[in-house]
């Protein structure tokens, strides 16, 4: 069989970083509902995903997505202890700025706002990008989430020391490292696997 | 299939009963899936393609694009076990010196954020090499370092390269996970060992 790249009219980029509701397409074919075994359900884990080309695509290979998305979603959503969820989305939105990935940064710029309630912090964030001036404890998360995304990696003592001044304790960090990370997983996946689209 | 050691805390060197054994032992859902993540990509039910070789060859590759020593040895072992002789490690080593660069970079779409384009290096995996490595695990290289360095130059042009290469669009899924989760493995490794050198502060009176 020979398999293509796909193309899809009417793609109008975003050319700047935005909080607005984005459409993602795919360049690759995702799954079709109707071909989805058990072992593709369970990969899906909310079987709502099944609605995005992003995830359905990602189904093509059920397993690695399955434990993807456990991940995923205990990073951000299990906030009983630790860094607060609006923190947890700063450190993705900050390390999607700096990956410059348009499409993950307008989700998670939208749930740190909602969370945090500084929609106008957030957006600075995005306009002004990864070298804004908040407040000294936002300002250390977005340092920490910058220096873990550099290649090749020089994240060090002095970026923990930093996170420590400005209150935070070592669960609240290895939260903040693993929000950061993750969207280097993230921010890889949705920059290559297809592309943003204002909506129509 | 073979359980093993928690790869996270073998790379970043976590002993039983640390204080990072300890605070790992607070998110028990992110290290289990961590793991099985990792086993999804490297110890699958039906590897297939990428073949085991493969994996471990993108992933050596990645490990030493990021200066990530401890990742390098785990998956260059894992690669001269999985390859039966050293043809093949001795070019990813060679592909992944003529590799190293710097990131995150490349354009944007035309506009206001054009001011932060980066012209990053297009990698070219070496003459020497091309033989050992084949066409796959050469174009599997290439957008591999597309992906480390420079995500947002990614196109469907890339993709296209891996097809023509002979991956199918499943194939190409697998290696981009395989990419993408390497780039989360090794910050999380560098970032609990960075924490784990500092001392927590003492608590608050």
């Amino acid at each position: 069989m020979t398999e293509a790249t796909l193309s899809h009219q009417g793609v109008n980029a975003p050319a700047i970083f935005t909080q607005a509701e984005l459409d993602w397409f795919p360049w690759l074919e995702p799954l079709a509902e109707k071909d989805l075994t058990e072992r593709h359900w369970a990969g899906l884990v909310d079987a709502g995903r099944a609605k995005s080309p992003y995830f359905m695509l990602l189904a093509r290979d059920p397993d690695i997505l399955g434990t993807r998305t456990r991940t995923d979603k205990d990073i951000f959503y299990n906030v009983g202890a630790g860094l607060p969820r609006a923190e947890r989305e700063l450190a993705a939105t900050a390390t999607s700025r700096f990956n410059g990935c348009i499409y993950c940064a307008s989700v998670h710029a939208r749930f740190a706002a909602q969370y945090s309630k500084r929609r106008d912090d957030v957006q600075r964030l995005l306009d002004e990008g990864v070298a804004v001036d908040i407040d000294p404890r936002w300002n250390a998360i977005i340092a920490a989430s910058v220096a873990l995304t550099a290649t090749p990696l020089a994240f060090g003592p002095a970026d923990i020391e930093r996170l420590q001044d400005a209150g935070l304790d070592d669960l609240e960090i290895a939260d903040a490292i693993h929000g950061a990370a993750f969207f280097n997983w993230a921010n890889r996946l949705m920059l290559s696997l297809g592309e943003p689209s204002l909506p129509a | 299939m073979n359980i093993g050691p928690d790869i996270i805390d073998h790379l970043a060197g976590i002993e039983a009963g640390s204080r990072l054994d300890r605070l790992r032992g607070e998110r028990p859902l992110t290290r289990e899936n961590a793991q099985a993540s990792y086993r999804a990509l490297f110890e699958p039910t039906d590897p297939g393609r990428p073949t085991l070789k493969e994996r471990f060859a993108v992933a050596a590759f990645v490990a030493g694009l990021h200066g990530a020593a401890p990742a390098l040895a785990f998956y260059g072992l894992q690669l001269r076990e999985t390859a039966l002789d050293d043809t093949l490690p001795a070019a990813v080593g060679i592909a992944t010196d003529a590799g190293r660069s710097q990131g995150p970079g490349g354009r944007y779409p035309a506009g206001p954020l054009s001011i932060e384009n980066t012209e990053g290096n297009v990698f070219q995996v070496p003459e020497v090499v091309q033989a050992a490595l084949g066409p796959r695990l050469s174009a599997a290289f290439e957008h591999a370092h597309l992906l480390v360095y420079r995500p947002r130059d990614a196109a469907a042009a890339s993709l296209q390269k891996l097809l023509d290469a002979g991956f199918s669009t499943t194939e190409i899924v697998t290696l981009s996970q395989i990419v993408a989760f390497l780039s989360f493995q090794l910050r999380v490794v560098a970032g609990l060992k960075a924490l784990a050198a500092v001392p927590a502060p003492a608590p608050a009176a």
